[in-house]
């Protein structure tokens, strides 16, 4: 079957309620109820999750891999966006 | 004599699992793409542990130290009492399908009965399995809807499928005296009752998918006193093969 008739989904599970999606992998598809239920064949045989997302391969925006420089590496400089970079004040209560 | 009823009728829905289980094994690495060969072996494993469930049951009901695997493998064509229906050949993807949506549909209202049941250990494989047939409704209904509001040639293989295995369908609803004892002790199903909702069901789904339901002529039945069609024995010879040539070879 061509990739036309066919297109690929990505598929996200949620490991528990309220636990954050991850992505899991992708499968074939061609509506999006066949997509769910490829996803759940292929990816929760062994009770991986409790809530999938399924979405076109093509629907996703993704960075370039040449923008990698500009895009993250100026965070490496700034420790001071972790909170650990701060002093606790010992007057602070409650933290 | 209730006892051996009962054990006849374990048996007869042991061997309606066992023969579509194995029949869905005969796709494994030949579905139409990757994703459908694994759905298609997830229901058949389904079906295997199902009929596992059934059998270890029947076995422990024959009594005299009877095991699920000589039920499964050292029972010949004449002794197995499934419906007819889960022994026709896969055919097309089409003829699969369409005879998986017959079976899901119905497998779904008997459970639902099923659960009532006032023999416990049936009543909890009825539990168990209810869960898993649900999916494979969802499953074979959504591909009758895809294949026969699909393309021509997808409509027109369907609607074959449909229009070849309806002479089968007549036998589910069926009772004979074991069927008639069960229900009157509230351990069965009366499948006279659930006629109505399973022809529900399937002009539903035939409805959506522009598929049209065939007139009842020349149905058959008979699996369940032992009266097959040709393919079971062929099947039967594939299955219990291993331990035919060796006999109790264990793993």
């Amino acid at each position: 079957m061509s990739d036309k008739n066919m297109p690929t989904w990505e598929v996200f599970l949620q490991p528990k309620t309220g636990a954050p999606f991850q992505h899991a992998g992708n499968i074939h598809a061609t509506d999006e109820e066949m997509a769910l239920q490829n996803a759940r064949e292929i990816y929760t045989r062994r009770q991986e999750g409790t809530c999938i997302w399924v979405v076109k391969t093509e629907d996703i925006v993704s960075s370039n891999p040449d923008d990698q420089e500009s895009f993250f590496d100026p965070a490496n400089d700034k420790l001071y966006r972790y909170p650990t970079f701060f002093k606790v004040s010992k007057k602070a209560k409650g933290l | 004599m209730t006892k051996e009823l009962l054990y006849k009728y374990v048996l007869a829905l042991g061997d309606d699992a066992l023969i579509i289980g194995q029949r869905l094994s005969q796709w494994a690495y030949k579905g139409p793409f990757l994703e459908e060969d694994i759905a298609l072996s997830n229901i058949s494993l389904d079906m295997f542990g199902r009929a596992n469930l059934f059998l270890e049951y029947a076995a422990t009901l024959k009594g005299d130290g009877a095991t699920a695997d000589e039920l499964a493998f050292k029972r010949n064509e004449r002794e197995f009492c499934n419906h007819i229906l889960c022994e026709q050949p896969n055919g097309n993807f089409a003829d699969t399908m369409v005879r998986q949506f017959f079976l899901d549909a119905f497998n779904k209202l008997f459970l639902q009965k099923l659960i009532e049941s006032k023999d416990e250990q049936l009543s909890a494989i009825a539990q168990k399995s209810i869960k898993e047939t649900t999916y494979h409704l969802r499953h074979s209904s959504k591909w009758i809807i895809r294949l026969g509001d699909g393309t021509a040639e997808s409509h027109a293989k369907v609607q074959s499928a449909i229009n070849n295995l309806w002479m089968f369908t007549d036998e589910l609803f069926e009772s004979n005296k074991i069927d008639h004892e069960m229900v009157k002790q509230k351990i069965g199903v009366d499948c006279s009752l659930i006629k109505v909702e399973w022809d529900k069901i399937i002009d539903e789904v035939l409805s959506e998918a522009t598929l049209s339901r065939p007139e009842n002529s020349n149905m058959l039945s008979g699996g369940r006193a032992g009266i097959h069609t040709e393919h079971l024995g062929h099947l039967l010879s594939d299955m219990q093969y291993l331990q035919r040539a060796y006999p109790d070879a264990k793993w």
